[in-house]
């Protein structure tokens, strides 16, 4: 799976939380919770789906290298190659 | 005879929409069971049902707006004698009235003429509410020229006339829920009401306290660590359950004023403050939080959470709040004094965890750290036994491995 597809895949799955979004504005370098409004159970229920779809464990020691979009696509992208 | 009647949804609902009946005449209902799907200002809600017993008549029709307390529908309970079910679709020459419900009163003499049903607002014949069907008029809306204000067929034809001459903008539509834009107006108007009640009639006294967190996470990001992605608990878990534990020691601040005077509750419901997405805020119970595991609480808060935003939650969370819980902590605020929603006598609050300098032992360190906050009815409770409250939260929280003992 390339990365663009990661990509499309993530901002889906976010639609599904958010859907009042529009993937086409999310400024992938840019803190994702400073365009989304994601609580802290939001963004607990992003990480799960996103661990359900790509089977990837994410530590809670990771969570905080998951700021932008970008951080989350490479970070999977690294662990689905991996496994 | 078991006479169920709308209930209270919250201080902000005195009327609701039935949308559909779940039961039928004959059913066995259980305690607990949804019996109707009923649309409140804010979304719609499966109203249970508290007794057992047997559907004996629908007294309400889908689409019909009726105030709280509205009896909706009469059951026989267990050991009445069975008769043949009552339909709705009663034939003109009812003998007797049947008793209405609180709101309005309702001539106790049924008028010579015409026998009358009382459902929500005026008396309606049997005969003038089949009229009403037949043309599409909501006679709840009409005022009745019969005796004593009794809707008659003859009303229900002019209005009927009238309609066909010009749009009628409060037809009852089909039983369908408001769209968006109408609903969003709704919900805004009903907190509106709410809390701006709960403004005037409560006296409102505010304390905080910062509580340091850290052993708290700890404890938490430990028992995370052994837990897969989808059983990890939340800092929001943690600080229900430690809301829960410490009304045990200032059991006034858990229930209701209500006929002039407080009513301590047995449970403690703890209300969730859930904001809406595209605007808007229901506060609905966990039940018990005092005895329950914190993953189970977590369980129960992400599931309500979830049904909150899809608008499908039950009528006992929305009625059985003994307390409301507001978190904004993930709104990067640092704490919120927030307002009591009646008929409760207390609101516990929480800004952001973040990382503080602190003072320990004679030195400083970085204490994450988070502010919990009270707004407390002063009828009921003075600032001294509030002030016990947080002093309880706060130490509850820094033993964290309690929080789940003996749950």
């Amino acid at each position: 799976m390339d990365s663009s597809q990661i990509r499309s895949t993530a901002v889906s799955i976010l639609g599904t939380i958010a859907p009042e979004i529009d993937p086409q504005q999310i400024d992938a370098s840019r803190p994702l919770r400073e365009q989304v409004d994601l609580d802290s159970m939001d963004w607990l229920n992003f990480l799960v789906a996103l661990h359900q779809q790509f089977k990837v464990e994410i530590p809670e020691a990771d969570y905080a290298r998951l700021v932008t979009l970008d951080d989350v696509v490479n970070y999977l992208s690294a662990r689905i190659g991996a496994r | 005879m078991i006479r169920f009647e709308l209930p209270s949804l919250g201080a902000d609902m005195d009327e609701g929409t039935l949308l559909e009946w779940r039961v039928s005449p004959g059913e066995r209902v259980a305690r607990g069971q949804v019996v109707a799907v009923v649309d409140t200002s804010k979304a719609a809600v499966d109203v249970e049902i508290w007794q057992d017993g047997t559907v004996d008549e629908l007294l309400v029709e889908p689409g019909q707006k009726i105030p709280v307390g509205t009896v909706m529908a009469t059951l026989r309970e267990p050991g009445d004698a069975e008769g043949p079910p009552v339909t709705r679709d009663v034939p003109a020459a009812v003998p007797e009235p049947v008793s209405s419900p609180p709101v309005r009163p309702v001539p106790s003499q049924a008028p010579p003429a015409e026998s009358v049903i009382a459902a929500a607002r005026h008396p309606v014949s049997p005969a003038a509410r089949q009229r009403g069907r037949e043309l599409e008029i909501d006679v709840e809306a009409l005022q009745g020229t019969g005796a004593h204000g009794a809707v008659t067929i003859a009303d229900v034809e002019h209005a009927a006339r009238r309609a066909s001459e010009e749009p009628v903008p409060d037809q009852v539509a089909a039983a369908q829920p408001p769209a968006a834009g109408e609903r969003q107006a709704q919900m805004r108007r009903a907190i509106a009401a709410a809390m701006a009640r709960a403004k005037r009639e409560i006296p409102h006294y505010y304390l905080a306290e910062p509580v340091p967190m850290a052993l708290a996470l700890q404890w938490l990001s430990q028992r995370n660590a052994g837990l897969p992605i989808s059983e990890r608990i939340l800092p929001a878990a943690l600080l229900l359950k430690a809301v829960a534990l410490s009304l045990a020691r200032t059991p006034e601040l858990n229930g209701f004023w209500r006929n002039e005077r407080f009513e301590p509750a047995g449970a403690v419901n703890v209300g969730v403050a859930i904001s809406l997405r595209g605007g808007g805020l229901v506060a609905p119970a966990i039940h018990d939080v005092a005895d329950k595991p914190v993953a189970q609480l977590m369980k129960d808060l992400s599931d309500l959470v979830r049904r909150a935003r899809a608008g499908s939650l039950r009528s006992s969370e929305l009625s059985d709040a003994t307390i409301t819980v507001t978190n904004l902590g993930d709104r990067g605020v640092e704490s919120v004094a927030g307002i009591i929603y009646p008929p409760q006598v207390a609101l516990v609050g929480f800004g952001r965890i973040a990382e503080r300098a602190w003072a320990q032992d004679g030195g400083l360190r970085v204490m994450p750290v988070v502010t919990a906050s009270l707004a407390a009815d002063h009828r009921v409770s003075d600032g001294h036994r509030g002030a016990v409250f947080l002093a309880a939260l706060r130490d509850c929280l820094q033993r964290p491995e309690e929080l789940d003992a003996g749950a």
